[in-house]
């Protein structure tokens, strides 16, 4: 694990997005401080163009853009780090049952598991949102229940590789239980792959929480980009900063959280290593 | 004589932040037409960098640092790719450890030889064929025609070694590189292989270079030896003076490790009480697929005795049962039918919870150093975890764990550490010390030393030993290799195809074996009739 950090500090790219994640994070912890008075207040005229009184403008009714990007971070890295927990945890315990018990077992779950990879996932969770009624908690649910296919499939195979390992039979030689060979052998190692995989599947569900809020399907008490964009398309040729400013938030993080998660998976997989 | 290949002062530097600076230094060796030399070290020597050096096919970031590789008119460490792969296959050709992984396994058997003679000469496909069917036929393979069409899984390891074999002499290469060849074959495969190898490089006048760990190996086909200790070449000359003569003191100490085919004096067991019995144990593996036929018998109603005090061999060749055998005993692989008593009480039929308690009773030792350490468990939890299991508190499990290290002969500073920080040999001490924390009066070790280095396997058998006496243990020990079986066996078992065909007390089995199995197996030990301490008695 160690050694892994090292050779992901010697991938420029990884290290990069880790520093723009960083300045998301950041964002999220003075937000309420810079913006106390909140992203839904109407500090000023509408439709301010950016630079003015106001650093990225205003939008059509007189919200600050720049406090809707600073507080919204907040609800895009708390929907996509709480859905992926969930979506893990999902995916662990089916892919972990069906790799460890093999026969009906894996037959049953993976067949599940296939079923939710064939629908589309945004439909699926777009569909889970309309039944459960638009909510933070519902979209981490639908977020969650569309992204452990991934997990599961995931850890399903490290489970069925590492079973035929003979630590795991000196274990059995030693009177350990299904318990203690699944939670303190199997599971910690596969955790390489899996934080790789799952930093991965976090952007993803940001992406997910913006297509959702765009459609009005987000926690209507709750600001996020989705929703800022939302708001500002129907303005797009007379205030473009609207829209532009909580896009390019949008694509920053994303594409940082990917350049860390592809250089975590290829400092943590032993797979990709060069000799 | 002819000089092949004139190796002067090569060096081949590692990249930054290995383990040493160098793979290989300051090497100089020649390589005479017609003549076998052997490179002899232990894993980590250089012995194979070296090999790959001299195809130019050394691993990225592992460079020729200086040095000549004079071969003919060419100097191969500063030859071009294009000249060198005019020189690959044509004129120095490869053999590989694992013929499975050498060869390709979505192509024929003789698409992959033709495909050589393709590259290099301009035969017609018809004349190819032939050429095909001819080298087939010179190796010794059964039905040459038929096997043109077979693909790599269908042959045996012996039979693919041996199409690799056909390969590597297609275009009759002035030089064979042959990369431990044999290690991962059977005893007695690895005897027609050496011989194959042999007559062949005479016949044609191939200048050889056989890498190996094994001495037994160099005593029957070596004509000159060469030993590597670190990257260095510490002693050259023939194979007589090397083995009968060694100067250097770790030829020496190498040639000291090796097991004597010449078993201890040992005090005979009493044969009873018995610890352990099987009665009839049958187990077959079934065929996998939907159509598969009949399966595999692995266990043949295998009937054996363990007494008290004894260490028992379980000897044969891949596929004879003897590593089932050992799991099925530990009750780590379930059995068809038959009985498994331990001190007289069946527990082949106990439910894995019924099992727990006598599980402290019996523990084993495995094969892979480093495939039988959990890699993210610090040492001490591995093994304390047995104990814990069974009730002990963590704190004095720990102690135990610390004078269990102190008793397998490691520092109790390795306590903290992972296992990847440890040598094989140091591994293979971790897992003994994990089986004896259980205070076992059953050790079962499937092949114990046989993935260690000669040395490092005298000192872990040295130790199995002194443990067995000290603890009073009964030890049921599988092996392949017989030397080891005849130093440490008070009996052996000799098994083939899920059945023991010979059992009997360890010299009496040595001095006089009956089954015309076990006497192929001791004919076919290498060096055999190399009693390497007081020289050849007919070379």
């Amino acid at each position: 694990m160690r050694a892994g950090l090292k050779r992901f500090a010697r991938n420029r790219m990884a290290v990069l997005g880790a520093v723009v994640l960083l300045l998301v994070l950041v964002l999220v912890l003075i937000g309420p401080v810079v913006y106390p008075q909140g992203a839904f207040a109407i500090t000023g005229k509408p439709m301010q163009p950016p630079g003015g009184g106001f650093l990225l403008g205003t939008d059509t009714l007189g919200r600050d853009v720049a406090a809707g990007i600073a507080l919204g971070a907040r609800t895009s890295m708390l929907v996509g780090v709480a859905s992926t927990c969930v979506a893990i945890l999902l995916g662990a315990v089916i892919g972990g049952l069906a790799g460890y018990y093999r026969g009906w077992v894996e037959i049953a779950l993976m067949q599940v598991t296939a079923f939710f990879q064939t629908i589309p996932s945004f439909i699926l969770a777009l569909l889970l949102v309309a039944i459960l009624s638009p909510s933070l908690t519902s979209e981490i649910i639908a977020i969650a229940l569309v992204s452990w296919p991934a997990i599961a499939r995931l850890v399903r195979g490290q489970f069925v590789a590492l079973g035929g390992r003979e630590f795991v039979l000196a274990c059995v030689g030693l009177g350990a239980g299904d318990a203690r060979i699944i939670f303190r052998h199997l599971l910690p190692n596969c955790a390489s792959p899996v934080i790789a995989v799952g930093s991965l599947l976090i952007a993803t569900a940001i992406l997910l929480e913006t297509g959702l809020a765009f459609l009005g399907l987000g926690d209507p008490n709750l600001m996020s980009w989705g929703l800022q964009i939302s708001a500002g398309r129907a303005v797009l040729r007379q205030a473009w900063w609207v829209c532009t400013f909580p896009g390019i938030a949008i694509l920053l993080t994303v594409l940082a959280i990917n350049m860390v998660g592809d250089g975590l998976n290829e400092a943590l997989n032993p797979r990709l290593r060069e000799g | 004589m002819r000089a092949v290949l004139d190796i002067s002062g090569l060096s081949i530097a590692l990249p930054k932040g290995a383990d040493r600076s160098h793979a290989v230094r300051n090497l100089s060796l020649t390589l005479q037409a017609g003549q076998i030399t052997c490179l002899i070290g232990e894993s980590g020597s250089g012995k194979s960098l070296a090999a790959r050096a001299i195809m130019g096919l050394l691993p990225p970031r592992v460079q020729i640092d200086k040095g000549v590789l004079q071969f003919g008119a060419i100097d191969l460490a500063h030859a071009t790719p294009a000249q060198m792969r005019g020189i690959r296959g044509a004129e120095i050709a490869m053999i590989f450890q694992e013929p499975m992984t050498a060869l390709n396994p979505l192509h024929s058997i003789g698409r992959q030889i033709g495909e050589i003679l393709r590259i290099h000469t301009k035969l017609s496909a018809k004349e190819r064929r032939a050429r095909v069917v001819e080298l087939l036929d010179q190796v010794h393979l059964p039905e040459p025609t038929r096997l043109l069409n077979a693909y790599p899984h269908q042959l045996s390891g012996g039979q693919r070694q041996r199409a690799m074999i056909a390969m590597a002499l297609a275009l009759r290469p002035k030089l064979l590189i042959a990369d431990e060849p044999t290690t991962a074959l059977d005893v007695t495969t690895q005897a027609q292989i050496l011989t194959l190898i042999h007559d062949l490089q005479r016949e044609r006048g191939t200048a050889v270079l056989f890498i190996t760990h094994d001495f037994g190996v160099v005593a029957e086909i070596a004509d000159n030896v060469a030993v590597m200790q670190h990257g260095v070449l510490v002693e050259q000359g023939t194979r007589d003076a090397v083995l009968r003569n060694p100067q250097h003191p770790y030829t020496q100490a190498l040639i000291e490790a090796v097991p004597k085919l010449d078993p201890p004096m040992r005090a005979p067991i009493p044969p009873i009480p018995l610890m352990l019995e099987t009665h009839k144990l049958r187990k077959t593996y079934n065929a996998r697929g939907l159509f598969g036929g009949s399966g595999t018998i692995a266990l043949d109603g295998i009937d054996l005795a363990l007494r008290r005090g004894e260490t028992l061999g379980l000897v044969g060749e891949s596929g004879s049962g003897k590593s089932t055998l050992a799991r099925a005993i530990t009750r780590l692989m379930p059995i068809d039918s038959g009985e498994i008593l331990l001190s007289g009480h069946d527990i082949s039929r106990l439910s894995r919870a019924q099992m727990r308690p006598l599980r402290k009773r019996i523990q084993m030792v495995f094969q892979d150093p480093f495939a039988s350490l959990d890699p993210r468990q610090r040492v001490a939890e591995i093994i304390a975890e047995g104990p814990i299991i069974h009730g002990a508190t963590p704190e004095a499990a720990r102690d135990r764990a610390c004078e269990l290290l102190a008793m397998v002969g490691l520092d109790p500073s390795a306590a903290d550490r992972y296992p990847h920080e440890f040598s094989g040999g140091q591994r293979q001490r971790i897992g003994i010390a994990r089986a004896l924390a259980m205070d076992p009066e059953i050790l079962v070790a499937d092949e114990p030393v046989s993935a260690l280095d000669v040395s490092v396997q005298a000192q872990v058998l040295a130790l199995l030993e002194d443990i067995k006496q000290r603890l009073r243990l009964s030890m049921i020990f599988v092996t392949h290799d017989l030397r080891v079986a005849l130093q440490i066996c008070d009996r052996i078992a000799v098994m083939r195809q899920g059945r023991v065909v010979e059992i009997g007390e360890t010299a009496a089995l040595h001095a006089a074996p009956q089954h015309p199995y076990t006497k192929a197996l001791f004919a076919a030990v290498p060096g055999a009739q190399w009693a390497v301490h007081d020289g050849p008695k007919d070379v």
